[in-house]
Protein backbone atom coordinates (compact mmCIF):
# COMPACT_ATOMS: atom_id res chain seq x y z
CA UNK A 1 0.00 0.00 0.00
CA UNK A 2 1.34 3.63 -1.23
CA UNK A 3 2.34 6.10 1.95
CA UNK A 4 1.16 9.85 0.35
CA UNK A 5 3.28 12.44 2.17
CA UNK A 6 1.96 16.17 2.78
CA UNK A 7 2.50 18.16 2.01
CA UNK A 8 1.98 17.25 -1.17
CA UNK A 9 2.53 18.68 -4.59
CA UNK A 10 -0.59 17.98 -7.50
CA UNK A 11 2.33 16.56 -9.40
CA UNK A 12 2.68 13.96 -6.87
CA UNK A 13 -1.59 13.77 -6.42
CA UNK A 14 -1.59 13.22 -9.88
CA UNK A 15 -0.16 9.64 -9.79
CA UNK A 16 -3.08 8.66 -7.43
CA UNK A 17 -5.97 6.87 -9.60
CA UNK A 18 -9.26 6.30 -8.02
CA UNK A 19 -10.14 3.10 -6.01
CA UNK A 20 -6.32 3.22 -4.47
CA UNK A 21 -6.14 2.14 -1.28
CA UNK A 22 -3.03 4.30 0.75
CA UNK A 23 -2.15 5.91 3.90
CA UNK A 24 -1.44 9.20 4.28
CA UNK A 25 1.22 10.95 6.50
CA UNK A 26 2.53 13.91 7.11
CA UNK A 27 0.41 17.67 8.02
CA UNK A 28 -3.10 18.46 7.71
CA UNK A 29 -5.51 20.85 8.67
CA UNK A 30 -8.99 20.09 10.51
CA UNK A 31 -11.66 22.15 9.14
CA UNK A 32 -15.77 21.60 9.15
CA UNK A 33 -18.63 23.69 8.42
CA UNK A 34 -17.82 27.40 10.72
CA UNK A 35 -14.02 26.63 10.06
CA UNK A 36 -15.43 26.49 5.81
CA UNK A 37 -17.17 29.96 5.93
CA UNK A 38 -14.48 31.72 7.77
CA UNK A 39 -11.58 30.89 5.62
CA UNK A 40 -13.89 31.87 2.52
CA UNK A 41 -14.46 34.85 4.56
CA UNK A 42 -10.99 35.94 5.07
CA UNK A 43 -10.28 34.17 1.51
CA UNK A 44 -12.55 37.02 -0.13
CA UNK A 45 -11.35 39.67 2.21
CA UNK A 46 -7.80 39.72 1.08
CA UNK A 47 -7.66 37.57 -2.35
CA UNK A 48 -5.33 34.69 -0.63
CA UNK A 49 -5.95 31.75 1.54
CA UNK A 50 -5.27 32.43 5.34
CA UNK A 51 -2.62 31.07 7.60
CA UNK A 52 -0.48 30.26 4.67
CA UNK A 53 -3.07 27.33 3.65
CA UNK A 54 -2.00 27.58 0.03
CA UNK A 55 -0.35 23.64 -1.03
CA UNK A 56 -2.76 22.37 2.15
CA UNK A 57 -4.43 19.87 2.68
CA UNK A 58 -7.85 19.68 4.63
CA UNK A 59 -9.12 16.98 6.93
CA UNK A 60 -12.93 17.38 7.32
CA UNK A 61 -13.06 16.53 11.41
CA UNK A 62 -13.48 17.68 14.64
CA UNK A 63 -11.67 15.41 17.11
CA UNK A 64 -12.67 14.79 20.52
CA UNK A 65 -10.14 15.75 23.53
CA UNK A 66 -7.05 14.31 24.21
CA UNK A 67 -7.65 10.81 26.37
CA UNK A 68 -5.11 7.38 26.15
CA UNK A 69 -2.16 9.42 26.11
CA UNK A 70 -3.13 10.86 22.59
CA UNK A 71 -3.44 14.42 20.89
CA UNK A 72 -7.10 12.91 19.98
CA UNK A 73 -9.16 9.92 21.81
CA UNK A 74 -11.07 9.89 18.54
CA UNK A 75 -10.96 11.39 15.18
CA UNK A 76 -12.59 10.23 12.07
CA UNK A 77 -13.97 12.60 8.77
CA UNK A 78 -17.01 14.23 8.78
CA UNK A 79 -19.99 14.34 6.02
CA UNK A 80 -17.79 15.67 3.37
CA UNK A 81 -20.96 16.79 1.18
CA UNK A 82 -21.81 19.80 3.40
CA UNK A 83 -18.61 21.60 2.28
CA UNK A 84 -19.19 21.62 -1.35
CA UNK A 85 -20.62 24.82 -1.52
CA UNK A 86 -17.17 26.12 -0.54
CA UNK A 87 -14.98 23.56 -1.96
CA UNK A 88 -14.26 24.69 -5.16
CA UNK A 89 -13.45 28.34 -4.28
CA UNK A 90 -10.69 26.80 -2.22
CA UNK A 91 -9.16 24.53 -4.48
CA UNK A 92 -8.77 27.69 -6.74
CA UNK A 93 -7.03 29.56 -3.90
CA UNK A 94 -4.51 26.77 -3.08
CA UNK A 95 -6.20 23.68 -0.92
CA UNK A 96 -4.74 20.55 -3.36
CA UNK A 97 -6.33 17.52 -1.38
CA UNK A 98 -9.36 16.62 1.11
CA UNK A 99 -10.07 13.79 3.48
CA UNK A 100 -14.01 13.19 4.58
CA UNK A 101 -16.47 11.43 3.84
CA UNK A 102 -19.52 10.24 1.59
CA UNK A 103 -20.07 11.38 -2.16
CA UNK A 104 -19.81 14.60 -3.23
CA UNK A 105 -20.97 17.26 -6.07
CA UNK A 106 -20.40 17.10 -10.06
CA UNK A 107 -18.64 20.42 -9.11
CA UNK A 108 -16.51 18.77 -6.73
CA UNK A 109 -15.45 16.68 -9.25
CA UNK A 110 -15.15 18.86 -11.77
CA UNK A 111 -13.33 21.31 -9.16
CA UNK A 112 -10.50 18.40 -8.48
CA UNK A 113 -10.57 17.70 -12.70
CA UNK A 114 -9.56 21.44 -13.08
CA UNK A 115 -7.03 21.98 -10.36
CA UNK A 116 -5.77 18.90 -10.26
CA UNK A 117 -6.85 18.18 -6.66
CA UNK A 118 -7.87 15.11 -4.60
CA UNK A 119 -10.75 13.64 -2.54
CA UNK A 120 -9.66 10.81 -0.26
CA UNK A 121 -12.00 8.88 1.74
CA UNK A 122 -11.73 7.73 5.36
CA UNK A 123 -14.15 5.08 6.96
CA UNK A 124 -16.39 7.24 8.90
CA UNK A 125 -17.27 5.08 12.51
CA UNK A 126 -13.62 4.03 12.77
CA UNK A 127 -12.32 6.67 14.64
CA UNK A 128 -10.51 5.31 17.63
CA UNK A 129 -8.60 3.33 15.03
CA UNK A 130 -7.54 6.54 13.34
CA UNK A 131 -6.73 8.39 15.92
CA UNK A 132 -3.92 5.92 16.66
CA UNK A 133 -2.62 7.76 13.36
CA UNK A 134 -2.40 11.03 14.98
CA UNK A 135 1.02 12.13 16.30
CA UNK A 136 0.28 15.77 17.18
CA UNK A 137 -3.00 18.46 17.05
CA UNK A 138 -1.63 22.25 17.38
CA UNK A 139 -4.46 24.52 17.38
CA UNK A 140 -3.82 27.04 14.61
CA UNK A 141 -7.02 29.81 15.08
CA UNK A 142 -10.24 30.02 16.27
CA UNK A 143 -10.38 28.09 20.02
CA UNK A 144 -13.92 29.47 20.52
CA UNK A 145 -15.07 27.05 17.69
CA UNK A 146 -13.83 24.24 19.88
CA UNK A 147 -13.76 20.93 18.23
CA UNK A 148 -14.32 23.23 14.73
CA UNK A 149 -10.94 25.07 15.22
CA UNK A 150 -8.73 25.17 13.00
CA UNK A 151 -5.82 22.35 14.14
CA UNK A 152 -2.32 21.46 12.11
CA UNK A 153 -2.56 18.07 13.12
CA UNK A 154 -0.04 15.46 11.90
CA UNK A 155 -0.67 11.78 10.73
CA UNK A 156 1.40 8.82 10.87
CA UNK A 157 0.03 6.34 7.94
CA UNK A 158 -3.84 7.13 8.16
CA UNK A 159 -5.56 4.45 5.94
CA UNK A 160 -8.06 6.21 3.18
CA UNK A 161 -9.36 5.82 -0.23
CA UNK A 162 -8.78 7.68 -3.58
CA UNK A 163 -12.51 8.80 -3.94
CA UNK A 164 -11.90 11.70 -6.46
CA UNK A 165 -8.69 11.73 -8.14
CA UNK A 166 -7.09 14.73 -10.23
CA UNK A 167 -8.87 13.75 -13.31
CA UNK A 168 -12.12 14.21 -11.18
CA UNK A 169 -12.75 10.19 -11.58
CA UNK A 170 -15.31 9.82 -8.92
CA UNK A 171 -15.07 6.42 -6.36
CA UNK A 172 -18.87 6.55 -5.38
CA UNK A 173 -20.14 6.51 -8.95
CA UNK A 174 -17.85 4.01 -9.84
CA UNK A 175 -18.76 1.66 -7.36
CA UNK A 176 -22.40 1.72 -7.40
CA UNK A 177 -21.87 0.89 -11.22
CA UNK A 178 -19.64 -1.76 -9.98
CA UNK A 179 -22.08 -3.16 -7.19
CA UNK A 180 -25.77 -2.65 -7.92
CA UNK A 181 -26.99 -6.13 -8.84
CA UNK B 1 -39.98 7.37 44.93
CA UNK B 2 -37.45 7.39 41.55
CA UNK B 3 -34.46 9.17 43.19
CA UNK B 4 -33.41 11.66 41.39
CA UNK B 5 -29.82 10.57 41.96
CA UNK B 6 -30.48 7.20 40.63
CA UNK B 7 -32.04 8.69 37.18
CA UNK B 8 -28.84 11.38 36.87
CA UNK B 9 -26.75 8.47 37.14
CA UNK B 10 -28.26 6.00 35.33
CA UNK B 11 -28.19 8.53 32.60
CA UNK B 12 -24.54 9.19 33.01
CA UNK B 13 -23.29 5.74 32.98
CA UNK B 14 -25.33 4.61 29.71
CA UNK B 15 -23.82 8.10 28.01
CA UNK B 16 -20.39 6.44 28.79
CA UNK B 17 -21.01 3.05 27.93
CA UNK B 18 -22.83 4.34 24.59
CA UNK B 19 -20.07 6.37 23.57
CA UNK B 20 -17.82 3.64 24.10
CA UNK B 21 -18.74 0.51 23.43
CA UNK B 22 -20.15 -0.63 20.02
CA UNK B 23 -23.47 -2.58 20.35
CA UNK B 24 -22.93 -6.22 20.91
CA UNK B 25 -25.47 -6.89 18.19
CA UNK B 26 -24.10 -4.20 16.16
CA UNK B 27 -20.53 -6.23 16.13
CA UNK B 28 -22.16 -9.98 15.07
CA UNK B 29 -24.07 -8.29 12.24
CA UNK B 30 -20.44 -6.44 11.37
CA UNK B 31 -18.84 -9.88 11.83
CA UNK B 32 -21.58 -11.89 10.10
CA UNK B 33 -21.49 -9.44 6.74
CA UNK B 34 -17.86 -10.00 7.04
CA UNK B 35 -18.42 -13.73 5.92
CA UNK B 36 -20.55 -12.77 2.98
CA UNK B 37 -19.34 -9.58 1.66
CA UNK B 38 -18.15 -10.10 -1.54
CA UNK B 39 -16.34 -6.60 -2.35
CA UNK B 40 -12.31 -6.78 -0.75
CA UNK B 41 -12.80 -3.40 0.02
CA UNK B 42 -15.68 -4.03 1.39
CA UNK B 43 -13.72 -6.62 3.81
CA UNK B 44 -11.71 -4.11 4.42
CA UNK B 45 -14.04 -1.16 6.03
CA UNK B 46 -15.74 -3.62 7.89
CA UNK B 47 -11.92 -4.89 9.25
CA UNK B 48 -11.42 -1.55 10.19
CA UNK B 49 -15.01 -1.06 11.96
CA UNK B 50 -14.43 -4.37 13.93
CA UNK B 51 -10.79 -3.38 15.22
CA UNK B 52 -12.27 0.27 15.87
CA UNK B 53 -14.23 -1.48 18.61
CA UNK B 54 -11.78 -2.99 20.61
CA UNK B 55 -9.56 -0.29 20.30
CA UNK B 56 -12.33 1.78 22.02
CA UNK B 57 -12.81 -0.55 24.32
CA UNK B 58 -9.15 -1.23 25.06
CA UNK B 59 -8.59 2.49 25.37
CA UNK B 60 -11.01 3.70 26.67
CA UNK B 61 -12.10 6.26 23.73
CA UNK B 62 -15.10 6.83 21.62
CA UNK B 63 -16.10 5.16 19.00
CA UNK B 64 -16.46 7.82 16.85
CA UNK B 65 -15.12 11.25 17.07
CA UNK B 66 -18.88 12.65 16.61
CA UNK B 67 -20.25 11.93 19.86
CA UNK B 68 -23.23 13.17 18.98
CA UNK B 69 -26.44 15.02 20.68
CA UNK B 70 -28.08 12.81 23.82
CA UNK B 71 -31.29 11.60 23.24
CA UNK B 72 -32.74 10.70 26.36
CA UNK B 73 -35.82 8.45 26.74
CA UNK B 74 -36.91 7.29 29.71
CA UNK B 75 -39.84 5.09 30.71
CA UNK B 76 -41.08 5.68 33.92
CA UNK B 77 -43.36 3.38 36.23
CA UNK B 78 -46.78 5.09 36.63
CA UNK B 79 -46.52 3.99 40.51
CA UNK B 80 -43.35 6.07 41.01
CA UNK B 81 -43.09 9.48 42.30
CA UNK B 82 -41.11 11.15 39.99
CA UNK B 83 -38.69 14.26 40.60
CA UNK B 84 -40.20 17.30 38.79
CA UNK B 85 -36.71 18.55 37.63
CA UNK B 86 -36.29 15.90 34.58
CA UNK B 87 -34.83 18.17 32.08
CA UNK B 88 -32.22 19.35 34.32
CA UNK B 89 -31.31 16.27 35.75
CA UNK B 90 -30.81 14.83 32.54
CA UNK B 91 -28.79 18.11 31.78
CA UNK B 92 -26.45 17.53 34.65
CA UNK B 93 -26.08 14.15 33.89
CA UNK B 94 -25.17 14.48 30.12
CA UNK B 95 -23.16 17.50 30.60
CA UNK B 96 -20.75 15.64 33.41
CA UNK B 97 -20.51 12.43 31.30
CA UNK B 98 -18.92 14.45 28.42
CA UNK B 99 -16.95 15.91 30.13
CA UNK B 100 -15.60 13.43 32.00
CA UNK B 101 -15.54 10.61 29.52
CA UNK B 102 -13.54 12.56 26.86
CA UNK B 103 -16.43 13.05 24.41
CA UNK B 104 -17.10 16.09 21.86
CA UNK B 105 -19.29 18.57 22.40
CA UNK B 106 -21.74 18.82 19.24
CA UNK B 107 -24.46 21.56 20.22
CA UNK B 108 -25.04 24.93 19.18
CA UNK B 109 -26.84 27.43 21.66
CA UNK B 110 -29.38 28.06 18.62
CA UNK B 111 -29.72 26.61 15.37
CA UNK B 112 -30.27 29.76 13.37
CA UNK B 113 -29.80 32.93 15.84
CA UNK B 114 -26.86 31.99 17.67
CA UNK B 115 -24.59 29.24 16.66
CA UNK B 116 -21.91 29.16 18.97
CA UNK B 117 -20.78 25.81 20.79
CA UNK B 118 -22.78 25.68 24.18
CA UNK B 119 -19.83 24.06 25.50
CA UNK B 120 -21.38 20.83 27.41
CA UNK B 121 -23.69 18.97 25.01
CA UNK B 122 -26.90 20.40 26.77
CA UNK B 123 -29.70 20.01 26.14
CA UNK B 124 -30.51 16.36 26.19
CA UNK B 125 -33.30 15.52 23.98
CA UNK B 126 -35.43 14.00 26.37
CA UNK B 127 -38.32 12.16 25.83
CA UNK B 128 -40.85 10.75 28.48
CA UNK B 129 -43.47 7.92 28.09
CA UNK B 130 -44.98 5.69 30.82
CA UNK B 131 -45.16 1.99 31.73
CA UNK B 132 -47.53 0.21 34.75
CA UNK B 133 -45.91 -0.50 38.00
CA UNK B 134 -42.60 0.63 39.63
CA UNK B 135 -39.39 1.35 38.57
CA UNK B 136 -37.73 2.97 35.44
CA UNK B 137 -36.02 2.31 32.08
CA UNK B 138 -33.45 5.15 30.50
CA UNK B 139 -32.15 4.77 27.15
CA UNK B 140 -29.82 6.95 25.67
CA UNK B 141 -29.00 7.23 22.32
CA UNK B 142 -26.06 9.67 21.19
CA UNK B 143 -26.78 10.28 17.59
CA UNK B 144 -24.35 11.76 14.96
CA UNK B 145 -24.54 14.80 12.73
CA UNK B 146 -23.79 12.75 9.40
CA UNK B 147 -26.49 10.13 10.08
CA UNK B 148 -29.45 12.53 11.76
CA UNK B 149 -29.20 14.73 8.76
CA UNK B 150 -29.97 11.20 6.23
CA UNK B 151 -33.20 11.23 7.64
CA UNK B 152 -36.02 12.17 5.77
CA UNK B 153 -40.10 12.24 6.83
CA UNK B 154 -42.79 12.58 4.16
CA UNK B 155 -46.78 13.15 4.85
CA UNK B 156 -47.83 10.62 1.80
CA UNK B 157 -51.30 10.22 0.99
CA UNK B 158 -52.67 6.75 1.68
CA UNK B 159 -53.23 5.83 -1.59
CA UNK B 160 -49.64 5.43 -1.59
CA UNK B 161 -49.46 2.31 0.30
CA UNK B 162 -46.82 -0.13 0.84
CA UNK B 163 -45.50 0.73 -2.17
CA UNK B 164 -45.10 4.41 -1.69
CA UNK B 165 -43.31 3.36 2.05
CA UNK B 166 -40.84 1.85 0.00
CA UNK B 167 -40.17 4.22 -2.62
CA UNK B 168 -39.73 6.83 -0.42
CA UNK B 169 -37.26 4.55 1.94
CA UNK B 170 -35.57 3.34 -1.37
CA UNK B 171 -35.41 7.47 -2.35
CA UNK B 172 -33.90 8.25 1.02
CA UNK B 173 -31.02 5.88 1.15
CA UNK B 174 -30.09 6.37 -2.38
CA UNK B 175 -29.51 10.12 -1.95
CA UNK B 176 -28.27 10.42 1.49
CA UNK B 177 -26.46 6.77 2.66
CA UNK B 178 -22.94 7.35 1.42
CA UNK B 179 -23.08 10.51 4.39
CA UNK B 180 -24.23 8.70 7.25
CA UNK B 181 -21.34 5.90 7.10
CA UNK B 182 -22.95 2.63 5.98
CA UNK B 183 -23.66 -0.53 6.93
CA UNK B 184 -26.66 1.60 8.36
CA UNK B 185 -29.27 0.07 10.77
CA UNK B 186 -32.08 1.76 8.80
CA UNK B 187 -35.49 2.85 11.01
CA UNK B 188 -38.70 3.08 9.20
CA UNK B 189 -41.68 4.70 11.33
CA UNK B 190 -44.78 4.57 9.24
CA UNK B 191 -47.87 6.08 11.28
CA UNK B 192 -48.56 8.63 13.84
CA UNK B 193 -48.77 12.37 13.44
CA UNK B 194 -46.60 14.55 11.61
CA UNK B 195 -44.46 15.35 15.12
CA UNK B 196 -44.26 11.73 16.44
CA UNK B 197 -43.54 9.91 13.06
CA UNK B 198 -39.49 10.87 13.60
CA UNK B 199 -39.39 9.99 16.63
CA UNK B 200 -41.11 6.54 16.08
CA UNK B 201 -38.27 5.97 13.19
CA UNK B 202 -35.46 6.65 15.57
CA UNK B 203 -36.97 4.63 17.95
CA UNK B 204 -37.02 1.84 15.91
CA UNK B 205 -33.24 1.96 16.18
CA UNK B 206 -33.06 0.98 19.39
CA UNK B 207 -34.59 -2.42 18.85
CA UNK B 208 -31.63 -5.16 19.28
CA UNK B 209 -30.44 -6.32 15.71
CA UNK B 210 -31.45 -10.28 15.13
CA UNK B 211 -34.88 -9.74 16.59
CA UNK B 212 -37.87 -10.01 14.68
CA UNK B 213 -40.85 -7.38 14.32
CA UNK B 214 -43.80 -8.69 16.10
CA UNK B 215 -45.66 -8.46 13.44
CA UNK B 216 -45.31 -10.99 10.56
CA UNK B 217 -46.16 -8.52 7.19
CA UNK B 218 -43.99 -5.79 9.17
CA UNK B 219 -40.81 -8.55 9.29
CA UNK B 220 -41.86 -9.27 5.58
CA UNK B 221 -41.83 -5.42 4.59
CA UNK B 222 -38.10 -5.22 6.47
CA UNK B 223 -36.87 -7.91 5.40
CA UNK B 224 -37.83 -6.79 1.30
CA UNK B 225 -36.90 -3.61 2.52
CA UNK B 226 -33.27 -5.23 3.47
CA UNK B 227 -32.62 -7.03 0.21
CA UNK B 228 -33.61 -3.44 -2.26
CA UNK B 229 -30.75 -1.56 -0.13
CA UNK B 230 -28.48 -4.36 -0.56
CA UNK B 231 -28.88 -4.48 -4.18
CA UNK B 232 -28.31 -0.57 -4.67
CA UNK B 233 -24.40 -1.59 -4.39
CA UNK B 234 -23.63 1.72 -1.75
CA UNK B 235 -21.71 -1.20 0.29
CA UNK B 236 -19.36 -0.23 3.52
CA UNK B 237 -18.37 3.38 3.62
CA UNK B 238 -20.24 3.81 0.28
CA UNK B 239 -17.51 2.62 -1.35
CA UNK B 240 -19.02 -0.36 -3.06
CA UNK B 241 -20.59 -4.13 -2.01
CA UNK B 242 -23.34 -5.75 -1.06
CA UNK B 243 -23.49 -4.59 2.62
CA UNK B 244 -25.10 -1.63 2.75
CA UNK B 245 -27.68 -1.90 6.07
CA UNK B 246 -27.25 -4.73 8.24
CA UNK B 247 -30.96 -4.36 9.49
CA UNK B 248 -34.34 -2.59 8.61
CA UNK B 249 -36.34 -1.81 11.62
CA UNK B 250 -39.94 -0.81 11.22
CA UNK B 251 -42.75 1.08 13.77
CA UNK B 252 -45.92 1.04 12.70
CA UNK B 253 -48.68 3.11 14.65
CA UNK B 254 -52.22 4.42 14.26
CA UNK B 255 -52.86 7.71 12.25
CA UNK B 256 -55.51 9.72 10.81
CA UNK B 257 -57.67 8.75 8.09
CA UNK B 258 -56.22 11.14 5.86
CA UNK B 259 -52.80 10.54 6.43
CA UNK B 260 -49.54 8.61 5.48
CA UNK B 261 -47.20 9.63 7.33
CA UNK B 262 -43.50 7.96 7.17
CA UNK B 263 -39.97 8.49 8.06
CA UNK B 264 -37.03 7.20 8.21
CA UNK B 265 -33.91 7.80 10.35
CA UNK B 266 -30.63 6.44 9.38
CA UNK B 267 -28.23 4.74 12.29
CA UNK B 268 -24.73 4.45 10.99
CA UNK B 269 -22.10 1.19 11.66
CA UNK B 270 -21.43 2.84 14.98
CA UNK B 271 -25.40 3.40 15.99
CA UNK B 272 -24.80 4.46 19.83
CA UNK B 273 -27.05 3.41 22.34
CA UNK B 274 -27.23 2.02 25.62
CA UNK B 275 -29.80 0.87 28.76
CA UNK B 276 -29.90 1.31 31.93
CA UNK B 277 -32.67 -0.48 34.28
CA UNK B 278 -33.81 1.01 37.60
CA UNK B 279 -35.80 -1.18 39.81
Amino acid sequence: MCDVRFPASRAELAALAVGDEVTLSGEFYTARDATHARLTELLERDGVLPFDLAGATLFYAGPTPPRAGRPAGAIGPTTAKRMDAWTPQLLSAGIVAMIGKGARSQDVADACAATGSVYFAAVGGAAALLARHVTSMEPVAWPELGAEALFLVTLDRLPAFVAIDARGEDLYAAARREWRS
Amino acid sequence: MLDRTALTEAIYRAVGEAAVTLRPDVRIALASALETEPSERGCSIMRQLLENADIAAADDVPLCQDTGTAWVRLTLGVDERIPGDIQHLADEAVARAYADFGLRMSTVQDALLDRTNAGDNTPAFVSIELRPGRGARVEVMLKGGGSDNASALEMLPPSAGIEGVREFVMRTVEAKATGACPPLLVGVAVGGTFDTVAGLAKKALLRRIGTEAENPTAAGIESDLLEAINATGIGPAGLGGRTTALAVHLVTAPCHIAALPVAVNLGCCAVRSAIVEIA
